[in-house]
């Protein structure tokens, strides 16, 4: 019997489509962006709800399914288990603050706008929630159509070409996953598309090979790792920076996701051929991302060089396949979405001021704005993991994994670290302290509603950073399960 | 049988009514009117009522796979001619003759989609073809429709010969005309039959404009008037891919193993031809004639694999390709300037059709939600299916991505470029068409059951 509970995955997908489609048609100015806020604050809502309301079962079993295309063996399979409910939620935080903080910004069709966002929003949903691969390729490729849109329409001038990059890149990547997708459809004793069927069905070594490529490269180029990332710094760049909220806070975590739930565990004998091989991408891609941000003079170019780093120590820690490492990872999935968020908030609030975001042009801006360069401060400080921040107990068991492996690669991973704290320091330094010059002068102080949201985000860090108990307790549970099947092999 | 019978009496119809009345719209009607009943008379043929005593000594055959196709096809050419009729009737003067083509071009057609015997496949292709040289034509005046219709006409030829060749090679080996006989595997395979086998392959690439053999295509597409070439490069060529298929899994289907590889290569060069050359054209029709080239690619994958899937496949991606293309020609063909830049800004001038475009072109992308994903997702899983030459699968997909380049230059130039300040005059009506067609798209992106299902025999 379908109780209340298990339409909640479904629901997390149809809400923001549903929302999506009376934001396209409010012509009023303003109208759809508060239309979209409430849309996405309902969405949290029940989101969150979900939690609440779950039923005496674990998480595993909470799922929806209905037959979709019975002839191909596809169904519409939903399933809301702990690393996907901590990816949802992060979604549904994500689009309140992004939406709220951008809220009153004028922009041409703002009904597209808000409408996308809605749609972006719903298809990431329904890629964290899908357990049927057909369904999740769908889904993969649905979240990146509004995406392509948004990150074209509205940005700076070169917006078109870096969005086109994006989307050529995902999409051929993904591509290949597709045709990795059917070969392992066509091996299941089933005939089926589903999560359990494909993790049931056996291939042998060689298989394994090249679909662990195939898959491989489709998630590689999402995270981005090392050397397929060239499209974000463009594309982060380029885009309305709320839009560059969506791809770095939530859209690049579809990556890391994917690669948890159905990269390992479907290919776990290839995962041992080629743990090393991707391990070292990733981390090279950390050492190079924070090379290049350390020289940034463009505040949204080096916060895209951070994430990348950011996003491979996630990917080189789940190539460990720790249990321990596994949790971080999955928590610090989170943490980074909330971070990278609060960052570009600075950077959207410096620019839709100043109107601009070198570095080297700003500086004092603490005397003029204390309360937004405290804020900041904090949220920089949780990017660079500092204890009592919600970073610190991801990144540590991270490393804790990454050295267990093999200390060479903690030792390379935190060199990394390392110069993240000196370029996000630097960027603090620069940017608030010393004195004020011509154009930074003319700073004020961000309104009420900026202040609120930000020092929202600050009490979620820390109090992640002091008591983030509850997340582990959340994802715990799945991942082990998962990380089981991947071992057992 | 019915469709055949009726679509040939109604191209008689139509050539009269050039006589009863001089009006275009009334002829356009008369010609939707029958196109109707062509369609009513295939969905008899399917629940297996037609015309009592009529005997065609098994040299044509319309089981429920063979029906529902023709029905499929009629239903799209409704559609072609409620959103051709207009721009046909563009040049002033009565429309009945080309429209009586077009009936006459559906007779083919259906004699293809259920022919048994060599002879009958030359007939349907000659019916099929010979409208087909004049309609390339019809712009009497225009000197680059004359070339294309004479271009079209040699080749044409050129490759009906080649069959005709072929056709007496293996009638010579053989002594029968009819699949069966042929189908006979091993030790059918004298250098006769075989040279047979290679020249009918090559005939029928012509047809089906597969490279090497596809150089006709973008003068013959972008020199005729871009009403007919919408014909010409959908419902004609979905038609001429059936037969194909048809043949070689009928005919020569238990000699796979020996033209698996020729056919293998046909497709890895047609994809690649097709795709990398669309990327550079400046013209969306010649654009539009190098992605048939490519769908084409997309479309031999079947013959590559020839199981189940692709027969079911190919029939879906014959709808899933005519709907969308002839969704962009009918836009199309309301434009005077027919480059990429002609596309600027349309966005903004006309959102509903900018928005049904992006439709389309998602769908000839192989966007999922559309049904072109799904015609490209039963062509990947029936090479996969065969388990042999994976590469083959993987270099469509490939493909596919280049695709998305050049689709999605129309998307960027309607959304994110300003500029132009005259879009093309689309009435209400074949507004309401369009979106009927935009819908369908969708649905079988969806729901490719609700097609699949009729198809699986």
């Amino acid at each position: 019997m379908l109780t209340a509970f298990d339409n909640f995955p479904a629901l997390l997908i149809w809400l923001p489509l549903l929302g999506a489609v009376p934001a396209f048609l409010l012509r009023k100015e303003g109208a759809a962006g508060r239309w979209a806020l409430a849309s996405s604050l309902v969405t949290f809502g029940v989101t969150v709800a979900s939690l609440f309301f779950r039923g005496e079962e674990h998480y595993a079993l909470t799922q929806v399914s209905y037959v979709w295309l019975p002839d191909i063996g596809s169904s519409f399979s939903l399933s809301l288990d702990g690393i996907s409910w901590i990816l949802c939620l992060l979604n549904a935080i994500s689009f309140p603050v992004i939406l709220g903080t951008t809220l009153g910004r004028r922009r041409e069709r703002e009904g597209a706008f808000y409408g996308l966002m809605l749609l972006a929003q719903a298809g990431l949903n329904g890629v964290f929630l899908s357990v049927d691969a057909l369904g999740f390729y769908v889904f993969w490729e649905l979240a990146l159509i509004p995406v392509y849109f948004l990150a074209s329409l509205w940005g700076g001038e070169k917006r078109t070409q870096a969005a086109f990059k994006f989307f050529l890149y995902t999409f051929a990547g993904s591509v290949l996953m597709l045709a990795g997708i059917l070969w392992v459809h066509l091996r299941t004793a089933d005939n089926s598309f589903s999560l359990a069927s494909f993790y049931r069905t056996s291939l042998d070594p060689a298989e394994q090979a090249w679909l662990f490529w195939a898959f491989f490269l489709a998630f590689a180029i999402k995270m981005p790792v090392f050397p397929f990332h060239t499209w974000q710094p463009d594309a982060y760049e380029q885009s309305d920076t709320a839009v560059t909220m969506v791809l770095s806070g939530v859209m690049v975590k579809m990556g890391v996701f994917a690669l948890i739930r159905w990269l390992l565990p479907l290919f776990p004998d290839a995962l041992k051929r080629f743990d090393e091989v991707a391990i070292v991408l990733c981390i090279a891609g950390m050492l190079y991302a924070s090379c290049i941000a350390l020289v940034q003079d463009d505040l949204k170019r080096m916060v895209a060089y951070s994430s990348i780093a950011h996003i491979g120590l996630m990917a080189a820690a789940v190539f460990t396949v720790q249990a321990e490492a596994w949790h971080g990872v999955l928590v610090q999935m989170f943490n980074h979405g909330i971070n990278i968020i609060g960052l570009w908030i600075g950077v959207w609030l410096v620019e839709t001021q100043l109107g601009v975001r070198k570095i080297s042009q700003l500086g004092g801006l603490a005397q003029r704005a204390p309360a937004l360069a405290v804020l900041l401060t904090v949220i920089a400080l949780a990017n660079i993991a500092l204890p009592l921040t919600n970073a610190f107990v991801g990144e540590f068991l991270m490393f804790n994994g990454l050295y267990r492996h093999n200390p060479w690669y903690a030792a390379a991973a935190g060199l990394s670290i390392i110069l993240s704290a000196v370029y996000m320091l630097n960027m603090v330094r620069n940017v608030f302290l010393g004195g004020t010059n011509a154009l930074t002068d003319g700073f004020r102080e961000v309104s009420l509603r900026h202040r609120t949201i930000l020092a929202l985000l600050v009490v979620a860090i820390l109090f992640a950073g002091v008591h983030p108990e509850p997340m582990f307790r959340l994802v715990e549970e799945t991942s082990d399960l998962i990380l089981k099947r991947v071992q057992s092999r | 049988m019915n469709a055949i019978i009726l679509s040939a009496l109604w191209g008689v119809v139509m050539m009269f009514t050039g006589l009863a009345t001089a009006s275009a719209r009334r002829q356009g009607r008369m010609a939707v009117i029958g196109i109707s009943l062509v369609a009513v008379a295939a969905w008899f043929d399917l629940a297996g009522t037609t015309i009592p005593g009529l005997d065609v000594g098994g040299m044509l055959a319309f089981g429920p796979y063979e029906s529902v196709f023709i029905l499929l096809m009629a239903v799209c050419a409704l559609l072609y001619l409620l959103l051709g009729v207009g721009p046909m009737a563009e040049g002033g003067g009565g429309i009945a003759d080309p429209l009586a083509l077009v009936f006459f071009v559906m007779t083919g057609i259906c004699i293809i989609a259920g022919f048994r015997t060599l002879l009958m496949l030359f007939l349907g292709v000659e019916i099929l073809s010979i409208p087909l040289y004049i309609l390339a034509a019809s712009d009497k005046r225009n000197l680059r429709s004359n070339e294309a219709a004479l271009k079209y006409f040699l080749m044409g030829s050129f490759s009906t010969g080649l069959m005709l060749m072929g056709i007496a090679l293996l009638y010579g080996t053989h002594g029968s005309f009819h699949l069966d006989a042929l189908n006979i595997g091993q030790e059918a395979l004298s250098p006769l039959a075989t040279a047979g086998i290679v020249l009918l392959l090559v005939s029928m690439a012509f047809k089906v404009s597969a490279a090497p053999f596809h150089f006709w295509t973008p003068d013959v597409y972008d020199g005729t008037p871009t009403v007919y070439t919408a014909f010409m490069a959908t419902i004609v060529k979905g038609a001429a891919f059936f037969a194909f298929l048809r043949l070689f899994q009928d005919g020569f289907g238990r000699l796979h193993e020996h033209w698996r590889l020729l056919m293998a290569f046909l497709t890895a060069v047609t994809l690649v031809v097709g795709n990398v050359t669309a990327v550079f054209q400046q013209s969306v029709k010649r654009m539009l004639a190098y992605s048939s080239i490519a769908q084409a690619g997309f479309m031999m994958l079947a013959l590559f694999a020839l199981n189940t899937t692709a027969r079911s496949g190919i029939v879906l991606y014959a709808v899933a390709y005519t709907l969308a293309t002839l969704g962009v020609f009918a836009v199309l063909a309301r434009m005077k300037d027919h480059s990429f830049e002609a596309f600027n800004g349309l966005a903004g001038r006309q959102p509903l059709l900018a928005l049904l475009l992006t439709v389309f072109l998602l769908s000839l992308a192989g966007i999922p939600l559309t049904a072109g994903f799904f015609a490209k997702y039963q062509m990947i899983a029936a090479t996969l299916e065969e388990g042999r030459m994976v590469w083959l699968a993987v270099l469509a997909l490939l493909c596919a991505a280049v695709g998305v380049y050049y689709y999605f230059r129309v998307v960027q130039a309607m959304y994110f470029r300003a500029g132009g300040e005259e879009g093309p005059e689309v009435s209400g009506g074949t507004q309401a068409v369009l979106v009927l067609t935009a819908l369908a798209v969708v649905a079988l992106g969806v729901h490719p059951d609700w097609v699949l299902r009729f198809l699986s025999y």
